[in-house]
């Protein structure tokens, strides 16, 4: 009996301590999240900015940018997966890994080849596990993007689009990442980042008319240098919502983890009283068993 | 068109905002050359080289932002600096990280 109670405390000691831990790791998701999601706030007007001119040339001009253009044939598509470095996040990369699970899928059976591109250690060791092979992976850092990070991203993804079919290069880029909705809804999605149709999600802007612009050197030349910086800011866009997403789930998962913790200490706590209550009556009994063993005799 | 006399600034670089305001006249330099943006220009849409830009503002000192790249729009006063790179330089405080 006695060995019981010490395994009881042992076990409510072990898991008071990952409680603490729980504890702190939620803390700091809760805080670091505010900043996510200001950084978020922060790099809208730039992608607002890079929308409008961009859509302002391509509508306004009739030039076949590289970029812009469908090609007729699409036989090898890029992905670009975003999961997180670290675990203890809920299901929040194996959400995102699994999204790009069924768009490699898609891809597949529309007879596409895949090169996958990942950010995240989480999803490179997906990738390494099931020895699949992968372009190129970036990691550090999920979970608070810089932006020379996304332009890193965005000059290896263009250079393989701007590649022939024949010397390795891609004719679509996908990207994989989680949209950050609310604190609570965060869902994995999948946009389609070249060939580019300019989309502005952010403003429908209420009918207003895009000006007749003059260009400066010439439109080609414009587009020229817009692209590349548009296609960087939404994979840095997409790279901030991913890690606003990912504190979001870390801090949800931590949260049910530190709830589960303290419910099993009080289901320890009990066992074990139970456990000395026990013990003290068996000890009784024998007390009184042997002292009426005395008066008998 | 629009308020007369002056020009809403609005500079950003990619991962935060610089600064807004009213300006007189803001001075860039483009793949072409020097262009300086007075109130009532017409529509344009330019490719900034690395360099300063300088924004004389209604109220207060002349502001020189270094940039390494960019472009910059204008309509109807309405001027939008899209730097890489911007850092405030001269009077204002700096808040570029």
């Amino acid at each position: 009996m006695g060995a019981q109670i010490r395994v009881y405390r042992q076990k409510i000691a072990s898991t008071t301590s990952t409680r603490k831990i729980f504890k702190a790791m939620e803390l700091i998701a809760t805080s670091r999240i505010g900043k996510a999601r200001t950084r978020v706030a922060a790099a809208l007007p730039y992608a607002n900015a890079i929308t409008r001119a961009v859509s302002a040339v391509s509508s306004q001009t009739e030039i076949d940018h590289p970029l812009t253009t469908e090609r007729g044939q699409v036989r090898r598509a890029a992905v670009l997966v975003m999961a997180s470095d670290r675990g203890l996040a809920g299901s929040y990369s194996a959400s995102a890994l699994k999204q790009a699970e069924g768009l490699f899928e898609t891809l597949r059976s529309e007879g596409k080849e895949i090169q996958a591109y990942l950010i995240g250690r989480k999803a490179q060791v997906y990738f390494d596990f099931r020895s699949r092979g992968y372009e190129k992976v970036w990691t550090g850092g999920t979970d608070a993007p810089e932006f020379s990070t996304a332009r890193e991203v965005g000059e290896a993804l263009l250079s393989t689009f701007l590649k022939d079919f024949e010397d390795g290069g891609v004719e679509e880029i996908h990207v994989v990442y989680t949209k950050f909705r609310s604190m609570v809804v965060q869902e994995p999605s999948i946009m389609r980042l070249l060939p580019l149709e300019v989309v502005d999600e952010d403003e429908p802007q209420d009918g207003e008319l895009l000006p007749l612009y003059e260009y400066e050197p010439e439109p080609e030349q414009v587009l020229d240098a817009l692209l590349p910086r548009y296609i960087e800011a939404r994979i840095f866009a997409a790279m901030l919502q991913a890690a606003a997403s990912e504190l979001a789930a870390r801090q949800r998962a931590m949260k049910s983890a530190g709830d589960n913790a303290t419910e099993l200490i009080k289901k320890y706590t009990r066992l074990r009283n139970t456990a000395r209550q026990a013990e003290i009556t068996q000890e009784l009994s024998e007390i009184v068993a042997g002292a009426d063993a005395l008066n008998a005799s | 068109m629009a308020t007369q006399g002056e020009l809403q600034v609005e500079i950003v670089a990619a991962d935060h905002f610089v600064w807004s305001g009213a300006a007189r006249v803001v001075n860039a330099r483009t793949a072409n050359g020097q262009i300086g943006i007075l109130p009532g220009h017409a529509p344009i849409l330019a490719i900034l080289e690395a360099g300063e830009l300088s924004v004389v503002p209604v109220s207060g000192e002349r502001l020189v932002v270094g940039v390494d790249g960019g472009f910059f729009s204008v309509d109807s006063n309405r001027v939008v600096i899209v730097a890489d790179n911007a850092k405030v330089g001269g009077s204002v405080t700096p808040e570029s990280a």
